[in-house]
C-alpha cells in the first residue's frame, strides 16, 4: 500500500498531548485570548482575580474561625485555610473549565483540525495564571505570620501544584470530551467541584478525619490527589509560619506526594486514552 | 506525479435522529435492543479518489451531496467509518475563513490566533503580516477589535490569512462570495495565482461558471456517492443536463 511511502499522512490522526507540546505557539496565543477577554468591558480587570478569593476567604475565615472556633483550635488558621482554598481554586476553576472547553469551542473544532487536547489545557493553564495572583496574596500573608520555609518545603508546594495540575488536565480531558456526547458531564463536574472543597482538609484539618475513620479509612481518605496536594500546601506555607508542634500528616512525604503524583499520572494517562477514542466524533457530534 | 491526496473506499454514516433520553433508551433495552437507536444514513459512501499534485479539482453537486463532508475528511475535521484516507504535505482550508476569529480581539491579535490556527509558526507569521495587512486593505484599523469591523472588512482579513499559510493542499469551501466585486476579483485572481504555482486545489461551490474557470478537473457527487469524474466542463455539463 502506498501509505508506506514516505510523506504520505492520514490526517486526524494526531499524536495527542505530544501535539499540543508542538504546537506551543499556538498554545500561548490561546491561553492569552482567554487572558485578555476574561474581564473585558470590566473596570477593575484583572483585579477580580484578587477580589473574588478574597472575600471568599474572608467569608470562611468569619464563618469557620471565628464561629464555628476553629480558630482557637489551631495557629494561624487563616494562613492554613488560604493555602487550602487557593489550591482548590485553581483545581475547581481549571476543571469546570476544561469540561466546557471541546464543546464552548465547538465552532473552530468543526471546521478545522487541529490538535484538540489544546482546548482543556489551555484551560488549565489560564486557570494557573489566575492562580498567582492568589498565590502572591498567600505569601504577604505569610510573611505577616513569619514564614521561614525550607528548600524541602517549597519543594513540596510544586509537587502539590504539579499532583493538581496533573490530576486537572486528566480530569478535563475525560470530561471535555466525554461532555460532547453527554450534556451530563459538566453538571457532573460541578457535583464533583462542590465534593472536592469537602473531601480534602481544607476547612477542617487531617487529624478530626483520622479520628472519625480510623487507619485503614483514613489511608483511603489520603489516596485523593487533591487531598495530598493540599496536605503538601499546608506543609509549606502554614507548617513554617507554625511553632513546629503542629502534626504534619505520617508519611507525607516519603510516601503520600509520590503516591498522589502516581495517581494524578495514571488519572491524565486514562484522561487522554478516553479523549482519544472519543474525538473522532467530535466534529459530527458536536 | 505524485498523489498528493489518496481517498480508498470511505463511508461515512450520520446518524439522523439522536436519543439523549434515558426513558427512550431503556425502552430500547427492555424490547431487546430491536433495531437501531437512532436512524443513520449514508454521507459518503465508497468514496475513492486520487488527486495529484498541483491538480485543480471542483467538487459539485447539489446540497447535501457530501461535498462538505468529503472536504472535512481531507482536513481530517471528520474520520471515515471505513476506508482511509492520505494526504501529502500541509493541507490548509479556505473553509468558512473567520471560524477562528474572536470578535473582542484586535485585527492583529486576530492574524496571529488564526494564522496559528491554520498551522502557521510565529516566525512565518511575522515575516508575512505586512502582506497580510497589505492584502486584506484593511490600514489603519488593524490594531481596532475585530468587532467594530464591517463583515466585508472582517472576512477580507480573515480570507488574507488564510491565502498566506501557503499550504500544499489549499480547500477552498464557498468562500468565493467575499467581499465587494473588486476584493472578490482579486480573490479568484489569487487562488489562480495558487493554481498557477502548481498548488493542489479542492474547491466547492455552487457557482459553476466560477469553478470552471478556477479548476481542471470536476468530480460530481450525488447522495454520498461518485457520479461523474473527468473535465471540468464535461463535469458541469452534466450537473446542469441532470438539474
Amino acid at each position: 500500500m502506498s501509505s508506506a511511502e514516505s510523506g504520505l499522512v492520514r490526517p486526524g490522526f494526531g499524536a495527542g498531548l505530544a501535539d499540543v507540546f508542538r504546537s506551543r505557539f499556538l498554545l500561548r496565543l490561546l491561553v492569552s485570548k482567554e487572558l485578555k477577554v476574561r474581564y473585558r468591558g470590566s473596570v477593575l480587570g484583572l483585579l477580580w482575580s484578587y477580589v473574588k478569593p478574597g472575600v471568599q476567604f474572608v467569608v470562611f475565615y468569619v464563618a469557620l474561625g471565628l464561629f464555628l472556633g476553629l480558630e482557637r483550635g489551631m495557629q494561624n488558621y487563616a494562613v492554613y485555610l488560604f493555602s487550602g482554598i487557593v489550591l482548590i481554586n485553581f483545581f475547581s476553576e481549571a476543571l469546570a473549565n476544561a469540561a466546557r472547553s471541546i464543546v464552548n469551542n465547538g465552532g473552530l473544532i468543526k471546521k478545522i483540525y487541529l490538535p484538540r487536547e489544546l482546548f482543556p489545557v489551555a484551560s488549565v493553564w489560564v486557570s494557573a495564571v489566575h492562580f498567582v495572583p492568589q498565590m502572591a496574596v498567600l505569601l504577604l500573608g505569610c510573611f505577616m505570620a513569619g514564614w521561614h520555609p525550607s528548600l524541602l518545603q517549597l519543594v513540596a508546594a510544586v509537587a502539590g501544584f504539579l499532583v493538581v495540575g496533573m490530576l486537572a488536565i486528566g480530569l478535563g480531558l475525560f470530561f471535555g470530551s466525554a461532555n460532547v456526547y453527554f450534556r451530563d458531564s459538566e453538571n457532573f463536574v460541578d457535583m464533583l467541584l462542590m465534593l472536592a472543597t469537602w473531601a480534602s482538609p481544607v476547612m477542617y484539618s487531617w487529624p478530626m478525619v483520622r479520628n472519625q475513620l480510623g487507619d485503614v479509612g483514613f489511608a483511603i481518605y489520603q489516596t485523593n490527589p487533591l487531598t495530598i496536594g493540599v496536605e503538601a500546601f499546608h506543609y509549606a506555607f502554614w507548617y513554617p509560619t507554625t511553632d513546629g508542634t503542629a502534626a504534619v500528616p505520617p508519611n507525607l512525604l516519603a510516601l503520600w506526594i509520590p503516591v498522589g503524583l502516581v495517581v494524578s499520572a495514571v488519572i491524565l494517562f486514562l484522561g487522554q486514552l478516553t479523549f482519544r477514542r472519543l474525538e473522532g466524533r467530535f466534529a459530527q457530534e458536536l | 506525479m505524485t498523489n498528493a491526496v489518496e481517498i480508498r473506499n470511505i463511508d461515512k454514516q450520520f446518524v439522523l435522529r439522536h436519543t439523549r433520553s434515558i426513558k427512550e433508551a431503556i425502552v430500547w433495552l427492555a424490547k431487546g435492543r430491536k433495531g437501531d437507536l437512532s436512524e443513520k444514513f449514508y454521507a459518503l459512501s465508497d468514496v475513492s479518489i486520487d488527486i495529484e499534485q498541483g491538480d485543480t479539482v471542483a467538487l459539485l453537486g447539489f446540497n447535501g451531496s457530501g461535498k462538505s463532508t468529503l472536504l472535512k475528511h481531507i482536513s481530517g475535521v471528520m474520520l471515515p467509518d471505513s476506508g482511509t484516507v492520505h494526504t501529502r504535505g500541509r493541507v490548509a482550508g479556505l473553509i468558512e475563513v473567520g471560524a477562528g476569529f474572536h470578535p473582542d480581539l484586535s485585527g492583529r491579535d486576530n492574524v496571529f490566533l488564526n494564522g496559528a490556527i491554520l498551522g502557521m509558526s510565529e516566525a512565518q507569521i511575522n515575516e508575512r503580516f505586512d502582506s497580510i495587512i497589505e492584502f486584506a486593505e484593511i490600514g489603519q484599523f488593524i490594531d481596532t477589535e475585530v468587532k467594530f469591523y464591517s463583515s466585508g472588512m472582517y472576512l477580507r482579513l480573515a480570507f488574507s490569512v488564510a491565502v498566506h499559510t501557503d499550504p500544499e493542499v489549499f480547500l477552498v469551501d464557498e468562500i468565493l462570495a467575499v467581499g465587494d466585486e473588486p476584493f472578490q476579483r482579486k480573490c479568484i485572481d489569487k487562488i489562480k495565482e495558487l493554481a498557477g504555482e502548481g498548488k493542489t486545489l479542492v474547491v466547492v461551490s455552487h457557482d459553476l461558471d466560477l469553478v470552471s474557470r478556477i479548476c481542471q478537473r470536476g468530480i460530481l457527487l450525488e447522495q454520498g456517492k461518485v457520479r461523474f469524474d473527468g473535465p471540468i466542463d464535461a463535469a458541469v455539463a452534466r450537473l446542469r443536463g441532470d438539474g
